[in-house]
């Protein structure tokens, strides 16, 4: 699938991928080979070759026949947010979700069950029926966060992801008329003023929060985190002026373009949207962070079927529809298949817990 | 007008259907006590993505405005506000069925929703850049004292009974902060159990403590559910328009507030009734008479919560910061379909924004003969309906509807220990709705407070922070006239009949 896009004259397209593949992490390009290599092996790479032409040009549905995973999906597959409607996480579910139904003919269902920051729903989580018709969206930090504060029902272990498919970077936004004209600007400030550059984000033990406590390590300040509900808040506050920074997402930047300025994004490369905002690696901070959103199936269903869906959610990664919808929406798509998903939350938690510990967060 | 060359394109055959059809899906949606605005609109997403943006904006305002208006029905008929928007509706609403006036109190609240409709999306057409600007100069100290204002509510409400008004209110202040905390992320309150870690959902809590001792009271007692003291005959419709047009500085009025708290994003269609319920009980000749079936009182806050419709898309457009919970979800369809909101949206993209206002104009408009026969059905169905069937259909209703809230067991557990507590607590003369403000008001005040401290610790400044803004003490000096004012009124009418005598 990957080499016909590559070949595809449309220049746009090409330029996406390119940038996208750059801007995630390095377990990108690993996982994109390893998914490819079962549907290889199994058949000749002529008709691999066909399969894959046919499936991007006429009929979606062949490849997961061709490709030998027996007839799942073959009913409309239940995808559970723990969240309530119109934020991030359902946002991203409702883009899978048109994709999903060209690629694999089935409906993607999108349910909520929000509650305690995502708990309640995945708290719940491991009692769902595991047949690959039930799966449920998944937020870092919030599952390495949460268990720790408190017996909250679930543990880090208890959630067995199969697919970590985009994150939110985080980012440093002030209003467009701020005098804070540079990240420097910002240090400079907090060092003259210890504690009284005030800062919103979305909720406390988050990413936004992390990566304040992260950055004013890094940089040797000291500012105060405003914790909102939401990031919808976060950013009201912002724009009427009652903090004077906002630690939010590059989605910010995105939706409130011509009213606020990002000074820095939390990315390895900068993002395909804001060419002229740079990482805080080059600025020397070596922040990369944000709020990564994956899919997990109840620990019941069978590694087959895991492995089937940790495929097919990066089919609909690698469509270029759905990356230019992602990446406009200010977000950075990410491929952790189900291989590789339990290295990558491993790395990710002995990050947050250290910041989170030394903030307090957690005991 | 502006963009009123829009207005026909708002005209089309299927914008029209799409309207009636939405009218009539959320008015039926809205009046289940359970299944609220956000969700109704949040099951139509889908459906919306292979419409033209402006369609899908109709679709989904119909919707939305006629639920709404839906949850006047339980509201008036049950004593269970269908929504949390409807609450401040069944302190007068109820009382008028009571007696045998649920025909008249349906057909009020329909026509009070209609103008509250209209006023918010006049707003919506004629002001919404600059008026957006509210959303922004609301901090959280403002809606720290906003909701310190709803409290002082529970004076009115609890007249006579002050000190069990007061101890209704802690114990919803204290309901409100069970749970992880939204803000602090702390786990309070829950005792170990995972039933209680979500925190206790609002309208579960409605329907537990307004509905369940409604129909334990049905089954205790031989009485009928509702006095029927004439053979329901018509819509009473002329009556109510008499009343209406009587009454039409009290609509104003609560439509305009209802606008405005609408624009707010932390407030929403509860705040916004009990605010307009307020300002009319304050502001009536007949004070006394509220809370015993005065219509005045269902026609503030029907036409206040309609209001919040239109209010609420004031930022949600503009800003791209949704006003009310359903806008957060129509936001999110609109982004879906590529359409960026923000102050260009009117310039720009006028014929998505005015096609739509036109199109919420004609879905209010719809509503008035859309609502009536529902209404009218649906008081016939209440009132002839033996017990025997009204009891377990409407018991089954709640639990389904909780259920559905957040796909949640733990809910529905929630729901009828709270209802058992309500009954009981009903029977030593404590009413629900001091508990229930408690528990909304709570959480806003508590993120209000902990939010405008933090930010005036850094600063240094934490007395200019609550004292010092000028919003802030607006706020504060309506809660002081709320307070004061029965005392203030007492001593001016004593003060006059001795003029009189002199």
């Amino acid at each position: 699938m990957i080499r016909v896009f590559e070949t595809e004259p449309g220049a746009a397209v090409v330029f996406k991928r390119c940038d996208s593949a750059a801007a995630a992490p390095k377990t990108v390009l690993r996982q994109q080979a390893r998914s490819d290599i079962p549907v290889k092996e199994e058949m000749p790479m002529k008709l691999m070759r066909l399969a894959a032409l046919a499936s991007v040009l006429v009929l979606p549905a062949s490849l997961s026949f061709a490709a030998g995973h027996g007839n799942y999906p073959d009913k409309s597959v239940n995808y559970i947010i723990p969240f309530g409607p119109g934020g991030e996480s359902d946002i991203t579910a409702r883009h899978q979700q048109s994709f999903f139904k060209t690629l694999f003919n089935e409906d993607l269902v999108i349910s909520y069950k929000p509650g305690g920051g995502g708990a309640v729903g995945w708290s719940q989580l491991n009692g769902m029926k595991g047949d690959g018709y039930t799966i449920m969206g998944i937020n870092l930090p919030h599952i390495v966060i949460k268990p720790k504060q408190k017996n909250v029902g679930f543990t880090t272990e208890d959630i067995t992801g199969v697919y970590m498919f985009h994150y939110t970077p985080d980012a440093l936004v002030v209003t467009e008329d701020s005098p804070f004209e540079s990240l420097q600007d910002i240090i400079d400030y907090a060092e003259k003023n210890p504690g009284k550059l005030t800062l919103s984000g979305s909720g406390k033990g988050t990413a936004n929060h992390l990566a304040q406590i992260r950055f004013d390590k890094m940089a040797g300040i000291k500012t105060t985190y405003v914790a909102f509900k939401g990031t919808g808040k976060a950013v009201t506050a912002l724009l009427g002026k009652q903090v004077k920074a906002e630690w939010g997402y590059t989605s910010v930047g995105a939706k409130h373009e011509g009213k606020v300025r990002m000074l820095a994004v939390a990315m390895d490369e900068r993002h395909p949207k804001f060419p002229d905002v740079p990482t805080f690696k080059e600025l020397g901070f070596d922040l990369v962070s944000g709020a990564y959103r994956g899919i997990a199936v109840p620990k019941s269903t069978p590694e087959a079927l895991r492995v089937r869906l940790s495929e097919m959610i990066g089919q609909i990664n690698a469509d270029p529809g759905f990356r230019e919808r992602m990446e406009n929406d200010g977000m950075a798509l990410l491929d952790v298949g189900y291989a590789d998903y339990k290295t990558f939350v491993d790395d990710k938690a002995r990050v947050y817990l250290e910041a989170a510990r030394e903030a307090s967060v957690i005991k | 007008m502006p963009g009123v060359e829009y207005a026909l394109a708002a005209l089309t055959l299927f914008n029209v259907m799409l309207a009636l059809g939405g009218v009539i899906a959320g008015t039926v949606i809205g009046s289940l006590p359970g299944l609220t605005a956000t969700m109704a609109v949040a099951v139509l997403v889908p459906i919306t993505f292979s419409m033209p943006p402006a369609s899908a904006l109709i679709l989904m305002g119909a919707i939305y405005t006629g639920a709404i208006y839906g949850g006047a029905y339980a509201a008036i008929l049950l004593n269970t506000p269908g929504t949390p928007s409807a609450i401040a509706t069944t302190f007068d609403g109820f009382p008028m069925a009571k007696r045998g006036d649920g025909d008249l109190a349906v057909t009020l609240a329909c026509i009070a929703s209609v103008m509250g409709g209209l006023i918010g999306a006049a707003f919506l057409l004629g002001l919404a850049p600059p008026l957006a600007k509210v959303a922004l100069a609301f901090g959280p100290v403002e809606y720290f004292w906003l909701a310190v204002f709803g409290l002082t509510l529970i004076s009115a409400l609890s007249e006579g009974n002050l000190l069990k008004g007061l101890i209704g209110a802690c114990f919803g202040l204290l309901l409100s902060s069970i749970g992880i905390a939204e803000i602090s992320a702390d786990v309070r309150f829950t005792f170990g159990s995972q039933v209680l870690l979500g925190g206790i959902e609002t309208v579960s809590a409605l329907i537990g403590l307004y509905c369940v001792p409604v129909l334990i009271d049905l089954v205790a007692t031989p009485d009928r559910h509702l006095k029927v003291t004439h053979q329901p005959k018509g819509f009473r419709f002329l009556e109510s328009l008499r009343i209406s047009w009587a009454g039409k500085i009290n609509l104003l009025r609560s439509s305009v507030i209802g606008t405005l708290v609408g624009i707010l994003p932390g407030a929403g269609g509860s705040i916004a009734g009990l605010v307009a319920y307020s300002e009319a009980r304050r502001a009536s000749k007949r004070t006394k008479h509220f809370g015993t079936g005065e219509p005045e009182g269902v026609q503030a806050t029907e036409s206040a919560n309609n209001a919040t419709v239109g209010g609420g898309f004031i930022p949600t457009l503009v800003l791209g910061i949704p006003g009310t919970p359903p806008d957060a979800v129509i936001l999110g369809a609109l982004l879906i379909q590529g359409v960026r909101t923000g102050p260009n949206l009117f310039t720009e993209e006028g014929s998505i924004v005015y096609t739509f206002i036109y199109g919420l104009f004609l879905a209010t408009l719809l509503m008035l003969p859309v609502g009536l026969v529902i209404g009218r059905y649906a008081y016939k169905i209440i009132i002839t309906v033996p017990k025997a069937m009204l009891v377990p259909t409407v018991a089954f209703m709640t639990m389904i509807g909780t259920y559905s809230i957040r796909n949640s067991v733990s809910d529905v557990i929630i729901m009828i220990t709270l209802g058992v507590i309500g009954w009981i607590l009903n029977r030593f003369g404590y009413s629900p709705s001091p508990i229930v403000l408690g528990l909304i008001l709570g959480r806003i005040a508590e993120q209000g407070f902990v939010q405008g401290w933090t930010i005036g610790a850094a600063t240094d400044d934490l007395a200019t922070m609550f004292f010092g803004r000028p919003i802030s003490l607006a706020i504060i000096a309506f809660i002081a006239l709320s307070l004061f004012y029965p005392l203030i009124r007492t001593r001016w009418i004593g003060r006059r009949r001795k003029v009189n005598a002199d």
